[in-house]
């Protein structure tokens, strides 16, 4: 049936029953709520993991290895007897820690040199633009992969490198919206009331520019954990004993038989990239006009 | 259009000879001294063998001078020798990337006949249940690991299930066709092994459907998004109140538009299939460049993960440069 | 070819029929009554105008008749029959049959209603071939013809080319070709002209009129100016919160109108063919059209209506009132006319009362000038577009030079592209010229830094073409006006601030009351006030306006003009006022400046320029305005002024204008004339660059 051809409806009943509230609410911020509640667990297991925690993180137990769920070891245990939950656990602190740490530094900082080579322009924007370009012509993970290597192996150093190969994304963004903003007739209004500057940009430009920031920071969270624990899974991550997702699946990636070792390290993954994707698109939604009827 | 092209390739060759730069750079200037660690320890602490290795490879001149000697070494094809391998770094490559072009090419081909009539679909007909399977394959791509993935569906399909083959490209008892592409499925095929063709194959299944999950998730998304876009335009009005049929509408109208942002996808598809290869080679033991790039990582293979990188940022310019192609192609506003 | 089918032919017979038509949407926030019962038909041949401000439903009207509504309209009731047959029971594929066949429909903005990446051949051929009357072959040759006749040159090479080659004016008329190629009945045209320049308006209005002679299509066409329906249209519907209120000759209905609101619409905008009377104000109506979701009982204009009477509670039907003469009013029932322009009736806004206005200073000799612009040029410089190419400049200001004297109103006009806006960003130093002076109140502000501005900005404000733009959508109203206020440390305390804006929003015709509130929720003219407002917050003496009241309704536009004009009388201000609408700068301004194509073509005072233009283009661009007369424009010969503005990228050498001009000769190539006095008996008010200055 054609778009055009249901347009037109001489049947009353067919006129849009309007939904419930309920159901409206729910179709309309039930995805990001749930995303807002899975994140907000994981942070707080995060935070409660050494109160939580049934075991130590570290704590090897030879004579438990590779141990099936069951009642002690709820999620089993790995090769060396530790249990898999508690290691969960602490590792949310990694993943959490090093995808807002990541995605915030580089927010900040390529918004700042974004928004600058849009104010500034001439040279110092050429500068920055050609070196976001050159940044921008490596696969992402490849360059931080070759940067984590050179810089050796660390948690710190895995984390910097993911800054190097992150920044560009958000100065190319915050580059744009300036200069959309620049040119809105509210902005140049602005500059004929003869304000300042820094009170035009903080308080018409960077109110009205920042909605995609936020929707980019927040969808990217999920991509930097997924990213950091990429590399954790190349080795390029965490010095061995830390807890940490991706090289927790790395070490059971050979256990086909011993499913547990490599599974919830992943599914964890998994939920908290989903949680921070349902939240960023409803932050999405919510700021465009042409999706909030619907 | 062959001012444009011209153009571009010129854009591409400086973009490159940048990045030789930047790996040049990042080799040379990096706390860990790679010429330490490709002597080995023992050599390395003996300081007249140092110096001599040293003057031997140029490292005690000027930097710029060190760059240009990296340049014309390049330009014979050398990138260094791998530590594990022990043997040139661009022979490496060249045995490996086969196998992963063939991986790589059927998880593409895969993720763009499916995603695009998915998207196509999904905005076709909004809020229906195509729609959310839609939704749900393309939010479950871009945010499951695929790493995880793929040790997910072996011990599935292989470990639990036992309906699939186990790792590698062919059986483990089975012998490779004769070497012509370097791609079992054509190389087979040639030698007309047919037994071999299917074996490499159902081999092919797994990890080809693990690496275009992310590439799948992001296509459809794109498609979708992009043609909700395209059916709001106004030609859109004036195509139906033409008396165009519906179906020719969104495929003769809606559809080349929407296509666009779709193929600005192409740089971005190359990356993840890329990473995704390193991923899903480690899991699934599949002897390409992505198992190599795993090992080279692990082992800390400086040369060997310096010879990778500038070969892949190559390829991605390439890549690149062939989406702007096609982009002008696509669109004809952007040539004038 | 086939014969258009049975019934189309013979007269008298309407082509369409339609009763009680009911349109509405069904939103989250309710059920809008788009089009509320609306009846009409139209005979064979016939062109029929109609016309109301945005919100009408004169839009949705057309749509309906097609059923080419979007989601969520639905047709809830009513009937449409098209040569007798009942077009809200046609079935998918008989309406899709209908579509673009026996009706075409032409869309409002040529630049988005063509396929960006398909050739212009094969938008067309498809036309014709998906209903089956031509192969591709004939398609082909029939869509090279048609351009052809429809004014494009080269049409063989055209048709190859992709719809981002041709300009706005260009793509209408293809649009126009492609609505035609299947020989319709009936052609929809909603706003066809409304998105473009003036002469490109008059050139298309011209072509409708001829094809709806050659081909003897019926014409529907939808308009927010009743010019642009007096110059087309036979007879005119008048539509208001969905009802039509007012049907007749279209002759008889401008020069008589018995409804009170299409009196009030005729009576609010200025006309280009005559000066105004001593007092500058037009005639308005209070208010704004009822919420279209809660209409109430009774006349639904009555709340507006200066004429109002008891009655009008009961709401009236459209009713015969004289021969062939139709409106929904009970005065009008009377057979009474309503009172001339002139007369202002009861109910006229209290600004009206305010002095005649005074004549302006002479602008020149006695004291020195406010502004004086001298050299002024613009160059921009657009981004290389490979790397190889060469960078191009646009020159947007070419070397203007201008004086304007304290108290006086100086309009600029011109088509789009001509420089106009980017002139006006020069002179409160929103761009930096490229070379040139802006000479404000004795400073050259030309390349003067913002610091050293500042001070002066208090003095010079703007305001903008765009309402919905131009205010910040996070900043409430308040926060708005008391900005200004405090960064220039204007007022004392909060309380002086709030005080002070209160009596701003009083100033605009406001009420204080909407303080607190943000820009979306206001209407259109609103926003324009709380602009306005903003602009005088620092007590301006100079006020650039660029285009103020280009997107509004009628209505609001000379609500917007009225309280300018008051402002003005009240403050002492003094204007330069850009427009693309002639009318209003000759109503409102006393010396107008022609530019085209980034130069200054002619100044004179407004009633010389309209009277005794000089300047070839002047003539073309004042010819090409429509008059709401239709007895005037049918006595009007429209002077055709061919092809489109070149680029202002590579303009011509010598005289900008001679590529256009009918009387251009070998010198007009190799000189650019000068602005100088011209012209017999014409002062040095009255300049124009041309070197046969009146000779056209």
């Amino acid at each position: 049936m054609s778009n055009a051809a249901t347009s037109l409806t001489l049947d009353p009943a067919r006129s849009a029953p309007p939904l419930s509230k309920a159901r409206r609410w729910l179709r309309r911020y039930g995805l990001p709520a749930f995303g807002v509640l899975v994140i907000v667990s994981w942070v707080l297991v995060a935070a409660l993991a050494p109160l939580l925690a049934p075991y130590a993180p570290a704590a090897v137990d030879v004579t438990a290895r590779l141990h099936p769920p069951s009642a002690q070891h709820w999620l089993g245990t790995d090769a060396l007897g530790r249990d898999i939950f508690t290691r969960l656990m602490f590792g949310a602190r990694i993943s959490l820690l090093t995808g807002a740490v990541v995605v915030l530094v580089s927010a900040v900082l390529g918004t700042l040199l974004g928004a600058i080579a849009a104010y500034a322009r001439g040279r110092f924007e050429e500068l920055i633009m050609r070196v976001t370009d050159l940044v921008l012509c490596f696969p992402p993970i490849i360059l931080a992969m070759a940067i984590a290597a050179a810089l050796g192996i660390g948690t710190f150093n895995t984390i910097v490198a993911m800054l190097v190969v992150w920044w560009p994304k958000f100065a190319r963004l915050a580059r744009s919206l300036v200069l959309v903003q620049r040119s809105q007739e509210y902005v140049e209004a602005a500059v004929v009331l003869g304000l300042s500057p820094a009170r035009i940009v903080l308080r018409h430009i960077v109110p009205n520019a920042v909605g995609p920031l936020i929707v980019l920071v927040t969808l990217d969270v999920g991509n930097a954990i997924i990213t950091f624990a990429g590399l954790s899974f190349l080795g390029l991550g965490v010095v061995p004993p830390t807890p940490e997702w991706g090289s927790m699946v790395s070490e059971g990636r050979e256990l086909i038989e011993q499913w547990w070792v490599a599974t919830f390290p992943g599914l964890a993954i998994l939920s908290v990239v989903l949680g921070f994707n349902f939240l960023g698109d409803g932050i999405r939604d919510w700021l465009d006009p042409r999706s909030r009827r619907r | 259009m062959a001012h444009y092209l011209v153009s571009r390739l010129a854009m591409a060759a400086i973009m490159a000879l940048l990045s030789t730069l930047v790996i040049f750079l990042l080799a040379n200037t990096v706390p860990g001294d790679p010429v330490l660690s490709q002597l080995g320890d023992l050599a390395a602490s003996n300081k007249e063998f140092v110096a001599e290795w040293r003057a031997k490879w140029g490292l005690d001149l000027p930097l710029w001078q060190r760059y240009l000697i990296f340049l014309e070494r390049l330009a014979h094809g050398d990138l260094g020798i791998s530590i594990a391998s022990q043997r040139p770094v661009l022979r490496d490559i060249a045995d490996f990337a086969p196998a992963t072009i063939e991986l790589a090419s059927i998880a593409f081909l895969l993720s763009i006949a499916i995603g695009v009539p998915l998207g196509v679909l999904a905005a076709v007909r909004r809020d229906s249940w195509i729609d959310h399977v839609a939704r749900l394959i393309s939010l479950l791509g871009v945010s499951a690991p695929t790493f995880w993935l793929a040790f997910i569906v072996l011990a599935l399909f292989y470990g639990g299930l036992q309906i699939a083959p186990g790792t590698g490209r062919i059986d483990t008892i089975a012998l490779p066709p004769p070497s012509t592409t370097g791609l079992y499925l054509i190389d087979s095929a040639l030698a007309g092994d047919w037994q071999l063709f299917r074996d490499a194959l159902a081999h092919l299944i797994l990890p080809s459907t693990v690496l275009a999950a992310a590439t799948l998730g992001l296509i459809t998304r794109t498609t979708r998004a992009s043609m909700l876009d395209s059916l709001q335009q106004d030609f859109v009005r004036v195509a139906r109140a033409k008396g165009l049929k519906e179906r020719r509408i969104v495929v003769g109208h809606v559809l080349p538009n929407a296509l666009i942002p779709v193929v600005t996808l192409g740089g971005l598809a190359y990356a993840n299939l890329l990473t995704g290869a390193v991923m899903t080679e480690t899991i699934f033991s599949w002897p390409g460049l992505g198992r190599y790039t795993f090992r080279s990582a692990v082992a800390l293979d400086f040369p060997a993960i310096m010879g990778i990188t500038l070969v892949v940022a190559v390829t991605y310019l390439f890549i690149n440069l062939l989406v702007d192609i096609s982009y002008a192609l696509l669109d004809p506003r952007v040539v004038r | 070819m086939q014969q258009p089918p049975p019934g189309a032919g013979a007269p008298n017979t309407p082509v369409l029929e339609v009763r009680n038509l009911e349109t509405q949407f069904f939103t989250e926030a309710g059920v809008l009554r788009a089009v509320d019962g609306v009846s009409f038909t139209v005979a064979a041949g016939e062109t029929l105008g109609i016309v109301g401000e945005s919100g009408s439903g004169k839009s949705v009207t057309a749509s309906s008749l097609i059923r080419l509504l979007d989601e969520p309209g639905r047709i809830v009731g009513g009937e449409v029959s098209f040569q007798g047959r009942d077009v809200l029971a046609m079935t998918a594929e008989e309406l899709r049959s209908l579509r673009g066949n026996a009706v075409a429909m032409v869309f409002q903005d040529p630049m988005t209603s063509l396929n960006p990446v398909l050739r212009v051949a094969q938008q067309m051929v498809e036309t014709m071939m998906a209903h089956g009357r031509f192969d591709q072959a004939t398609a082909t040759e029939r869509a090279v013809s048609l351009l052809g006749r429809m004014g494009i040159t080269a049409p063989e090479r055209a048709i190859t080319g992709y719809p981002h080659q041709f300009s706005g004016g260009m793509r209408q008329r293809v649009m126009l070709a492609m609505g035609f190629s299947n020989e319709p009945v009936l052609l929809i045209a909603d706003e066809p002209t409304t998105a473009l320049d003036v002469t490109i308006q008059a050139q298309i209005l011209d072509l409708i009129s001829e094809l709806n002679r050659d081909f003897n299509a019926a014409i529907i066409l939808i308009s927010h100016a009743l010019g642009v329906i007096a110059s087309v249209c036979q007879r005119v519907l008048v539509m208001y919160a969905g009802e039509v209120v007012e049907e007749g000759p279209t002759e008889a209905v401008l020069a008589d109108p018995r409804h009170p609101y299409t009196w009030a619409l005729i009576n609010a905008v200025p006309r280009v063919d005559r000066a105004m009377p001593a007092s500058k104000r037009l005639l308005t109506i209070e208010g704004s059209p009822p919420d279209p979701m809660h209409v109430t009982a009774g006349c639904r204009f009555q709340e507006r209506c200066p004429f109002r009477i008891a009655r009008c509670s009961e709401h009236p039907s459209l009713d015969e009132v004289a021969d062939g003469r139709k409106a929904r009013c009970w005065i009008a029932r009377s057979g009474e006319p309503l009172p001339a322009t002139a007369v202002a009736p009861a109910g006229q806004p209290a600004t009206s009362a305010a002095a005649p206005r005074q004549p302006s200073e002479p602008p020149a000799g006695q004291q020195a000038p406010l502004l004086s612009v001298r050299g002024l040029v613009k160059h921009f410089t657009l981004p290389r577009q490979d790397l190889f190419g060469k960078r191009k400049i646009v020159r947007a200001v070419d070397g203007v030079d201008l004086d304007i004297a304290r108290g006086e109103t100086v309009g600029l006009v011109g088509e789009s592209g001509c420089g106009k806006s980017t002139f006006a960003r020069l002179v409160v130093r929103i761009h930096e010229p490229t070379a040139g002076s802006v000479v404000f109140a004795g400073n050259d502000i030309a390349q003067a830094t913002a610091a050293e501005i500042r001070p002066l900005r208090r003095r010079m404000q703007m305001v903008f073409q765009d309402p919905y733009a131009s205010l910040n959508p996070r900043m409430t109203v308040g926060d708005i006006l008391s900005e200004p206020l405090q960064f220039h440390g204007l007022t004392s305390s909060p309380a002086a601030t709030r005080a002070r804006v209160e009596e701003l929003l009083s100033a605009v015709g406001l009420t204080p009351r909407m303080i607190g509130r943000y820009p979306h929720e206001f209407s259109g003219g609103q926003r324009q006030r709380i602009s306005i407002a903003r602009a005088l917050a620092l007590e301006p003496e100079f006020i650039v306006a660029d285009e103020p009241i280009s997107s509004l309704d009628v209505n609001i536009q000379a609500q917007i003009i009225n309280l300018l004009i008051d402002l003005q009388e009240r403050l002492r201000l003094t204007y330069l006022f850009i427009a693309h609408d002639l009318a209003v700068v000759r109503h409102i301004c006393d010396r107008i400046v022609v530019f085209y194509l980034g130069k200054v073509v002619e100044i004179a005072r407004a009633h010389d320029l309209f009277t005794a233009p000089l300047h070839p283009y002047t003539r073309y661009l004042i010819s090409a305005v429509p008059i709401p007369d239709a007895a005037a424009e049918r006595r009007r010969q429209r002077l055709p002024l061919v092809g489109e503005p070149p680029s202002a990228i590579d303009p011509p050498s010598g005289c900008c204008f001679r590529t256009r001009c009918p009387i251009a000769k070998p010198v007009c190539a190799e000189v650019a004339p000068p602005l100088l006095p011209a012209g017999p008996g014409q002062g040095p008010e009255h300049v124009a660059a041309c070197h046969f200055p009146g000779q056209f």
